[in-house]
Formats: C-alpha cells, sequence, structure tokens
C-alpha cells in the first residue's frame, strides 16, 4: 500500500527491480560491437574502409610525390622502392595518384549516397505516410527512376550539366534515390500501424512531429544499413564514368581513369592498369562486407 | 446531470474494396461489412461502461469511432454537451485532451525508441500543459500516480515488464488530465496476477480523479469486476445494457443468458467463454457483409418465433436502466 497525495493504490507485489547496469548509449554500442566482431568478414570490412578512410583524409602526409607532377620519375617505370606503385606514362607517381584517388572515390561515394538518402527517405516518409494519390506518383517516378540503368542516366546528366566532381556527385546521388525512397516507404507502411502511432495521433500530436519523432527513428536502421551497403556502388559508378570519361577530368587522379589510361600500356606495364583497379575492388568488397556486418547486427528482421 | 458521453445511432461500414477495375465499373453494388450498425448509448460521469461482445462484433471500431481515429459512417458523438462529430482536427485538440485510451498491447503501444519520460512526456508538452521546467516533475508524478518509481523514467520499454508497460500506458493517457478513458482490452493482453494489479489500479484512479471508463472486453470476468453498466454488444449492435449487477443476475436477451450459461463454474472463474467457441451457441455467426433480415440472433437464438425473421428489435426498456434488443419482451 502506498499513499500519493491522497490517492491509496493498492499494488501488492508491484517490486521495481533495480537493473544491474544502467543501459547507457556506451553499453548499446558495446553490445552492438560484440555481435558485429563475431563476424571476421566485418571486421576486415571495417577495416578495410578505415584505412581507405585514413588515406583520403591524410593524403598531403602520406603521398610521397605530388599526384599531379609530370616526371617525377621515369615513365612507365615498374613498381620499385622509389616509386612502389610504378610510375604512369607522365612519369607521375602512381602511389601518390591512388591515395589522392581514394579522398574522390570517398568523397563521391559518401556524398552522393548522403544526397540520395536524404532525398529517398523523405520521398519514402511522405509516399508511406501520407499514403493515396502522392504515394503513388512518387513511387511511380522511384520506379522509373529505378528501371534507368545509372550509368545511362548519370550519361545524360553529365553531357546535360558538364564534367566535374559535384556534377558527378550529383549524378550518381539522383540515381541512387529510389532504392531508399523503396526501403523507408515499406518500412513506414509496417510502423505506422503500430499501436503508438495511434496513440500519438489520439494525443493530438501532428502528423510532422509524429513523422520525424514517431516513424523516422523506428525505420532508421534499415536505412543506415542500406547506406553503407550503397556506398560502395555509388564508388563503382564513380569509377565506371570515369573509365568512360565522363569523370572529373584529367588530370585529376581518379581510380576510373587512371584503369582506362593503362589501357594503352596493359602490355608494357600492366602496374598502371592493375594496381588501381586492386585499389577499387578492395575498397568495393571491403565496404560490402562493413555493409553486411552492419544489416546482420543493426536490421532487427535479420538477427539471429 | 448530462452525460459525458453521448453516442446516437452510431454507425461504420467498411467498404470491401474490391480494387479499381470493380469501382470504375457502373452499376454494382458497394458491398460493405456492417461493423458497427446503429449503436446509441451514453457513459455518466465517474462510470464505468463495460463494452462486451465476441470478436468482430465490432466493440473496436466503437472504441475508435468514439475517440474518432476513425471517421464513422454515420450518427452522432457528444461530449460533454458538445457535438464531436464533424470537428476540424484543430477543433479536437481539446477532446483530444478530456478522451484517452489505453491499448490492449502494452508491447506495441509504447514507442520502443522512446524513453519512459518522453514517452508520457511529450503530449503533455505538446498541449503545453505545463512549463519545460516543470515537465520532469509532472512526469514523475505521473509515474508514482501509476505505481512506478521515478527510476523508471529513464528507461526503455523493452527494460520493462508487461505490467509495467501497461503502468506506462496509463501514466501517458492521464498525463492530459482526461474525463474519459476508453480501455481497449486493457488488461486482455496481461498475466492474470498482473491484470487483477492493473485493474485495481484503474478502479483507484477512476475515484481518486473522477475518471469514466468505457471499457472494452471479450472477458466477462473482467467486465463484471470494473463495470457499474454493461452493453452487451452482438455483430454491430447493442443487444442488452444494464446495470451490472442486474445483467448478471437476471439477463435477458437470449444471447447474453447464453453468455452467461457458458461462463465455467468450476475452476479459477476467469477463463472466457469466447476461448471456448464450441460451448458458445448452436450455429455460425452470420457474415457482417450479408446479414439476415430481422434480427440478427435469430439465426442462433433458440426462442426465435416468426416476428425475429421480420424486422430488427430495438433497444426498449423493460424495467428502469435494463433495456434489451428482443421480441421477447414487448
Amino acid at each position: 500500500m502506498r499513499t500519493l497525495d491522497g490517492l491509496t493504490v493498492e499494488s501488492p507485489g508491484v517490486t521495481v527491480p533495480t537493473p544491474a547496469a544502467e543501459p547507457g548509449a556506451a553499453a548499446g554500442i558495446g553490445r552492438w560491437w560484440r555481435r558485429f566482431a563475431r563476424s571476421k568478414g566485418a571486421v576486415f570490412g571495417l577495416a578495410v574502409f578505415l584505412a581507405i578512410v585514413v588515406m583520403a583524409v591524410f593524403a598531403g602526409v602520406l603521398a610521397p610525390y605530388d599526384p599531379l607532377t609530370q616526371g617525377v620519375g621515369a615513365p612507365l617505370e615498374k613498381p620499385s622502392l622509389a616509386h612502389w606503385a610504378g610510375t604512369d606514362s607522365f612519369g607521375r607517381d602512381m602511389l601518390s595518384r591512388i591515395i589522392y584517388g581514394a579522398r574522390i572515390a570517398l568523397i563521391v561515394g559518401i556524398v552522393a549516397v548522403l544526397l540520395a538518402l536524404v532525398a529517398g527517405v523523405t520521398l519514402g516518409l511522405v509516399a508511406g505516410y501520407y499514403g493515396g494519390v502522392l504515394d503513388a506518383v512518387i513511387m511511380r517516378v522511384m520506379d522509373a527512376l529505378f528501371a534507368f540503368p545509372i550509368i545511362i542516366l548519370a550519361i545524360a546528366m553529365m553531357a546535360i550539366m558538364g564534367f566535374g566532381v559535384t556534377n558527378v556527385i550529383i549524378a550518381v546521388g539522383v540515381g541512387f534515390i529510389a532504392p531508399f525512397a523503396r526501403v523507408t516507404r515499406g518500412d513506414v507502411l509496417a510502423v505506422k500501424e503500430e499501436p503508438y502511432i495511434e496513440a500519438a495521433r489520439l494525443a493530438g500530436i501532428g502528423n510532422l512531429p509524429i513523422i520525424f519523432r514517431h516513424v523516422l527513428p523506428n525505420v532508421l536502421a534499415p536505412i543506415i544499413v542500406q547506406g553503407a551497403l550503397r556506398v560502395s556502388g555509388a564508388i563503382i559508378t564513380e569509377a565506371g564514368l570515369s573509365f568512360l570519361g565522363l569523370g572529373p577530368p584529367p588530370p585529376t587522379p581518379v581510380w576510373g581513369s587512371m584503369i582506362a589510361e593503362g589501357r594503352n600500356f596493359i602490355v608494357m606495364a600492366p602496374h598502371i592498369s592493375t594496381i588501381p583497379g586492386v585499389a577499387l575492388m578492395l575498397t568495393v568488397v571491403g565496404l560490402n562486407l562493413f555493409g553486411d556486418g552492419l544489416r546482420d547486427t543493426l536490421d532487427p528482421r535479420l538477427r539471429r | 446531470m448530462a452525460p459525458l458521453l453521448e453516442v446516437r445511432d452510431l454507425v461504420k461500414h467498411f467498404p470491401l474494396d474490391g480494387g479499381m477495375l470493380t469501382r470504375l465499373l457502373p452499376g454494382r453494388p458497394g458491398r460493405v461489412v456492417h461493423a458497427v450498425d446503429g449503436v446509441s448509448f451514453v457513459v455518466e460521469p465517474g462510470e464505468t461502461l463495460g463494452l462486451v461482445g465476441e470478436s468482430g462484433c465490432g466493440k473496436t471500431t466503437t472504441s475508435r469511432l468514439i475517440l474518432r481515429a476513425i471517421e464513422p459512417t454515420a450518427g452522432r458523438i457528444f461530449f460533454e454537451a458538445q457535438e464531436i462529430t464533424g470537428l476540424s482536427p484543430a477543433e479536437l485538440l481539446p477532446f483530444r485532451r478530456k478522451a484517452q485510451i489505453v491499448f490492449q498491447d502494452p508491447y506495441t503501444s509504447l514507442n520502443p525508441r522512446m524513453t519512459v519520460e518522453r514517452i508520457v512526456g511529450e503530449p503533455i508538452l505538446v498541449h503545453r500543459l505545463v512549463a519545460s521546467g516543470e515537465l520532469r516533475a509532472r512526469v514523475r508524478t505521473l509515474l508514482e500516480m501509476v505505481g512506478l518509481q521515478s527510476e523508471h523514467a529513464a528507461r526503455y520499454p523493452h527494460e520493462l515488464s508487461g505490467g509495467q508497460r501497461q503502468r506506462v500506458g496509463i501514466a501517458r493517457a492521464l498525463g492530459l488530465g482526461p474525463r474519459l478513458i476508453v480501455a481497449d482490452e486493457a488488461v486482455s493482453a496481461l498475466d492474470v496476477s498482473v491484470r487483477s494489479q492493473i485493474l485495481n489500479l484503474m478502479t483507484a484512479l477512476r475515484e481518486r480523479l473522477h475518471l469514466s471508463y468505457l471499457f472494452v472486453s471479450h472477458d466477462l470476468s473482467v467486465i463484471r469486476f470494473v463495470s457499474h453498466r454493461v452493453a452487451v454488444m452482438y455483430l454491430g449492435r447493442l443487444a442488452e445494457v444494464a446495470p451490472a449487477d442486474e445483467l448478471f443476475k437476471r439477463p435477458l436477451h437470449p444471447y447474453t443468458q447464453a453468455l452467461m450459461a457458458a461462463i465455467p463454474t468450476i475452476g479459477d472463474g476467469r477463463a472466457s467463454i469466447f476461448d471456448q467457441p464450441e460451448r458458445l451457441l448452436e450455429g455460425e455467426l452470420p457474415n457482417p457483409i450479408d446479414l439476415p433480415r430481422g434480427c440478427r440472433f435469430a439465426g442462433r437464438c433458440p426462442f426465435r418465433f416468426d416476428r425475429c425473421a421480420e424486422a430488427e428489435p430495438e433497444l426498449k426498456e423493460v424495467e428502469t436502466g435494463h433495456t434489451v434488443a428482443c421480441y421477447l419482451y414487448e
């Protein structure tokens, strides 16, 4: 029996167990990490991803030569102690160009995905929550976008807007909106039927606060996973565009155009194409493994 | 004294959506599910009205209609003598404060990404009922009122037991200072031992805060425990409304009688008749899409006679406060 300002609440046996440890954010991350670390692939992927990030951030310190200066070595030099990854046809240091190339690959990959994520999630939230005609219109546009090959879409956009890193980002970003919109809408459709959404509505809470405070946090995990997995796709798309000569114009050090340049010397100096190719492959595989690890540990539907 | 809530001839038909093609075809009558089909009742201040019936009889739909969570097909709802039907969302805000809901499932009715403090505090904040500096204190008071402690405020729903979660749900509803709480199967998902605690809590809160409840349940023992008056619902219509004691002592409608007869007399008395459909009644529940003419219970009624097939009986007062929709009493 407890007396609470005048009210006698009979609540026998209502014992409130004190939790052993207050599970704050730090404990949550610790628990997540233990699950994440169980997968060797995921940890490898994270390591590769971090290595690329370090390369990109400290490119100025790590690169032994300026990536744009020609003739720092003889043209088409094989890998050596002076030039670990050899030199290209202009005598530029390949290792330095690859390190700087990581910067562009990462910037394009992450910024394009963020762009696609913000736009796609917004459209998905609106379509899923409001439904009806709005939903039909948004999702049909997304279907059209999804059916369109990203490379073709990007080529068309670059033809209109011109070349340059910013335009590559916009082109790849637009091409990646549809999957985010779809994933978000699907989860919103499920979440908006939950009783806590009805409770919020019956408490007189408006649609926008419901969307941002109640719906969005409950659909976020698969979106983050989707984002991590799409970064590698964006990097590949950027490399593909650059390979086709639609990326940032030369002499910008970009993996895709480095691979393309090396084609002419593939017999004499195979390292010019293969080393940037390996860098690209490692990055993509690493990001995919990391994304898979995130999916297995963050997406509750796939949790074991 | 004016009733707190008055419902007049409430109707909700759910259209059977045949898809775009059937809607475009001319001359096809739209088929509908008669979920609620002309329901009228009142809830007095401080009263608990129990609404009992089988699954699919329309009791949950009725509770959602009253709160304007879904729009009625027809009928009027009055709250504190003000008509609620037809109000815009903005005009509804004062009503939202005064009429709240407690849900059946304590596991899905709380946002898993919010702490208890935010769950209980959010409606209060949205309606600007206290200054933001006093919100914490207000939430603590509410938590204590429902038998929780202030250290629960920082927890997430998954760290609480079912009974504790249901207390959070009650605290959230109380935060806006409601006059009416619609409890939709509020204890049905709880363990038997926890169930009685929550029922005791709700009864105590009713007395202290002068609340009224519309208590929706399929469980006769729960309804008997909490209700002042009971309304028995069958296929979208009220079959009988009477004070709880009276109804359980002298059920008049053949359907109510069948319900009472099927309450287990041996054992703990808690098992509901609806858990054992084979003991319920002979015959099938009619399809709420194609309802038979006349009394909708006639097909299963042991006392049916010619008149039952002709027209639907209306609720008539047989004794003071005891109304029944059956030709046997006319």
